[in-house]
């Protein structure tokens, strides 16, 4: 379905940042503010892309990593305002373009292949 | 009152100066055209009439041209009474009317059509639980609505019991959406929040002070 025009320009009026490209796979780390009172700092949220999900300004990533031995996802608007900065660790090599089989694996299992450049 | 009649555009998010994702419905409204005013001494009652989106000529009855003509527009697809229009706000035969009535960060109603559902059961029409079981002797009644009151007395099902029946397709006021942007070189607002009815349905936009 295409968008409607004047639905493109507002969505056009948001401000697209400038963010590395990186896709279902890749290992990133995302650096976002966190307002804590009237104070700001910044955190690091290291893990593998799940999914891309939407487009324009409305798309989000997820991101899910392993804490302790839990599997933790984060789900990121591409165009929040609190995204710092993205840095990509590693491309991965992953055949689809949402690997939600992710979650089922563990350990060794759960490795993806780097991309050699 | 003040209002305007627009179209829903659909749905997306913007970020407000906080940061927060705020989900918004983008409407294109107006501009408008007053094609009749209707007064105490004639109709009985006063109001204006708004005119909106263009009709083919071809679609047009003869009748519904000449009243076109009188204000000096092309025919018109919708046509909407707006009665109790605020003081400074009324408006003239002929005159037209745009978002510019509206500012941004007030907070106005907006009335559209729902979706129709068709005719549905009382789980997703009543938000009825449906049976808990499928099993333990349960056989086809998954989604029914149980008893629908008891016996002897009172003999009879009392009035507005809740049950089965056509869903959706009526008229649906959303009151107090916030004005997030307006574009009055584009007629668009952008209010928070959900409208009535599928994209691309009439609304009617409208600030009651």
């Amino acid at each position: 379905m295409s968008k409607n025009k004047h639905l493109e320009f507002i969505e056009g009026t948001v401000e697209l940042k400038e963010l590395p490209s990186f896709k279902a796979g890749d290992t990133i780390t995302v650096t976002y503010k966190i307002k804590e009172g009237a104070k700001e700092r910044l955190q690091n949220f290291q893990g593998v892309v799940l999914q891309r999900k939407g487009g324009g300004p409305t798309e989000t990533f997820t991101v899910r990593k392993i804490s302790g031995n839990v599997g933790v996802e984060r789900i990121f608007p591409i165009s929040s305002p609190f995204i710092d900065k993205i840095f990509v660790n590693k491309r991965g090599v992953v055949r689809r373009a949402r690997i939600f089989y992710l979650r089922g694996l563990r350990g060794k299992k759960a490795r993806i292949k780097e991309k050699r450049v | 009152m003040s209002g305007i009649i627009g179209k829903k555009i659909g749905m997306t998010g913007i970020f407000d100066e906080n940061g927060k994702n705020m989900p918004c419905t983008v409407i294109e409204a107006g501009p408008c055209v007053v094609t009749q005013v209707k007064t105490k001494e004639v109709d009985g009652y006063e109001a204006i009439q708004l005119s909106y989106d263009d009709r083919k000529d071809k679609h047009t009855t003869k009748a519904m041209k000449g009243h076109f003509q009188k204000a000096g527009v092309t025919p018109k697809k919708v046509i909407k009474e707006f009665t109790r229009f605020e003081v400074g706000h009324q408006k003239k035969f002929g005159d037209v009317v745009d978002v510019s009535v509206f500012i941004e960060g007030e907070f106005i109603d907006v009335v559209g059509t729902t979706k129709g559902k068709g005719f549905q059961g009382v789980v997703k029409r009543h938000g009825f639980k449906g049976v808990g079981d499928a099993t333990h002797g349960q056989h086809n009644r998954l989604r029914a609505p149980g008893s629908i009151g008891a016996s002897s007395w009172p003999s009879r099902v009392f009035k507005g019991m809740r049950m089965a029946g056509h869903m959706g397709n009526t008229r649906v006021k959303m009151i107090n959406l916030k004005v997030l942007k307006i574009y009055p070189e584009k007629n668009i607002i952008v209010v928070k929040g959900s409208v009535p009815g599928p994209n691309g349905s009439y609304v009617i936009v409208e600030r009651w002070s």
